[in-house]
């Protein structure tokens, strides 16, 4: 399903549908948020279903990580209305934060803690108890294939071992919804397929919600359920990567599949210019974080 | 369905029986509620900071030199001048407790600079995405500090005492020295993440940081008596809260006349309206 790039408005969750719609494990309807003069967000509507991988794909600048800071409750939502499980991540924050297990675009495990004491500083606090605190450590940190190194510090990881160490620390907790900003960004292609299997590993066992925002189109097409193109603080588009790439096929009469990108660059019309790209801080910590897994 | 719900079997996988230890991950902790809370978090981030003074203790060693070269070079020749009125002890023990609460702040001083840190690598959002609210980890951030001061104290007492300061060793006016030390840490270290949370740089807080220590260590009784300083200081030194430290690490490393009342009152007061300040500007950094 797309939308126009010229109709401003956000495209609607297929949950709201109706009444037989399946569970929503994030809602957000008109989401707005700005920095001074900029709306990062604007009116955004846009519905993750329970049990699915949901990928937010736009260019850096898009609003995919505000949208997510406003989910995740880590920026106030002003206007408009976040959900997550049925829960107000602005009047619910604490209820909110126990559902979540989050992964930031950085490379955030403290490098001078080894893997098991990064992920027990997890368990600690969301209130595992100590007598199953070591066995949830344990299992959290096989999940993830770094039971040989749970002891050595992490600054001696690779960068997708600190990956998988950050999603062990976010599974600790048993999250019913995982959120991942740009979890492969600066990985080498072998990485990136090692964080991506674990990833849907994960979500096989558990069962869990997966959002993540990326801006690899490939690995949205290859691994999400279904993805919303976000440009300009709006998603544009949402759907399967199949149904997108099918509606561009059929928009355009043309027997050649398109990829996401052709979808993206079509949906986005010629919003694609010099102002996307992020702003100075966003570019500066995404190449951080490339440098430092690199 | 309750959000304590266990994430439930994916539609595609749900014919797959999770292992009983897979089950584990399946089931959210039962959360802590009310006033266990604010300990719990305090004692993770301790443990967090004693973990890592453990895995590389190069800070502790090259923060002790310049108490060491306090204590010896400053100490041993005011000792000899005889300039400063101390009561009649030598100037090397009046001093001593001046030192210890010096290098307790130093390190608390630019714990600032850490969650700064902590920013910029995505620790801080990712507490900030925990059930733990801003307060508890500020003091669980600056109890932390706490203890790494404490650690520090410990070594700048034992190079004191190897230098010949007549020290106690009563456990109980001990146990009162780590508390000074710690209450006057949470200050320090919350002062520290108050400004981090107005200047939101690393730069600006490290010259902000490098503006304040030394007007509040001249500005204390840590090297020399209130009552040889021109008025106005005095009024400074009233008002700092580490010559309430020092004035109660005096007291009970060396047994020298002390308000010690006073002293845990106004480092308590200040740790509170410190935690207060801090917490109240975590949410600039998390933007």
């Amino acid at each position: 399903m797309t939308t126009d790039p010229a109709d401003t408005s956000a495209t609607p969750a297929p949950a709201a549908a109706g009444p037989a719609a399946v569970r929503e494990a994030v809602s957000c309807a008109g989401l707005t948020y700005a920095f001074g003069g900029t709306r990062a967000v604007d009116d955004l509507d846009l519905g993750v279903h329970e049990g699915e991988v949901f990928g937010l794909l736009g260019p850096n600048g898009a609003g995919k990580t505000t949208a997510i800071r406003c989910v995740t409750t880590l920026l106030p939502v002003p206007a408009g209305t976040v959900r997550v499980f049925g829960h107000d991540a602005a009047r619910e924050r604490m209820a909110v934060r126990r559902l979540l297990g989050y992964v930031p675009q950085q490379l955030s495990a403290d490098g001078g803690l080894t893997g098991r004491e990064n992920v027990a500083l997890f368990a600690r606090v969301f209130d595992v108890p100590r007598r199953e605190r070591a066995a949830r450590v344990d299992l959290a940190l096989r999940a993830v294939d770094l039971c040989d190194a749970v002891d050595r510090l992490a600054a001696t990881y690779s960068g997708g071992m600190v990956r998988r160490l950050e999603l062990a620390q976010a599974l600790v907790s048993a999250p019913r919804l995982l959120i991942l900003d740009e979890p492969t960004i600066g990985l080498d292609p072998i990485a990136r397929t090692g964080v991506w299997e674990h990833i849907n590993a994960v979500r096989e066992a558990t069962g869990m919600t997966v959002l993540v925002t990326t801006h690899y189109m490939d690995e949205a097409d290859q691994y999400c359920d279904r993805v919303g193109l976000m440009h300009r603080g709006r998603v544009r588009a949402l759907g399967t990567p199949e149904e997108l790439r099918r509606g561009l096929a059929e928009r355009e009469a043309t027997d050649t599949l398109p990829t996401l990108e052709d979808v993206f660059r079509d949906v986005a019309g010629s919003g694609l210019d010099d102002n996307t790209g992020g702003g100075f801080r966003e570019v500066r910590s995404t190449r951080r974080t490339a440098r430092r897994v690199g | 369905m309750k959000s304590g719900a266990p994430a439930a079997p994916h539609a595609a996988s749900a014919d797959r029986t999770p292992g009983e230890d897979t089950a584990l991950l399946l089931t959210p902790p039962v959360p802590r509620a009310g006033w266990r809370l604010l300990p719990a978090r305090v004692i993770a981030m301790c443990a967090v900071e004693l973990q890592k003074l453990r895995h590389d203790r190069t800070e502790l060693y090259t923060r002790a030199v310049q108490p060491a070269l306090w204590l010896l070079i400053f100490g041993q020749t005011f000792t000899r001048i005889r300039a400063i009125p101390t009561g009649g002890i030598p100037y090397i023990d009046y001093m001593a407790p001046g030192i210890i609460a010096q290098s307790a702040m130093f390190i608390a001083i630019f714990y600032g600079i850490q969650i700064i840190w902590e920013r910029d690598a995505g620790i801080l959002n990712k507490l900030l995405v925990t059930p733990t609210p801003r307060s508890a980890l500020i003091t669980g951030k600056a109890f932390a500090a706490g203890v790494k001061s404490l650690v520090q104290a410990v070594v700048v007492i034992v190079i004191a005492a190897l230098l010949g300061v007549a020290l106690t060793w009563n456990p109980l006016k001990l146990l009162g020295v780590a508390l000074a030390v710690v209450l006057a840490s949470v200050f320090f270290s919350c002062l520290s993440m108050t400004i981090a949370g107005i200047v939101l740089s690393r730069d600006r807080l490290m010259g902000f940081g490098q503006a304040i220590t030394m007007p509040l260590f001249f500005g204390s009784n840590a090297l020399y008596p209130v009552s040889v300083m021109p008025g106005w200081l005095q009024a400074v030194s009233k008002a700092n809260p580490l010559s309430y430290q020092v004035d109660a690490l005096r007291g009970l490393l060396l047994g020298t006349p002390a308000h010690l009342g006073a002293d845990f009152g106004v480092l308590a007061i200040a740790a509170a309206l410190g935690i207060t300040a801090a917490s109240s500007l975590l949410g600039r950094l998390a933007r």
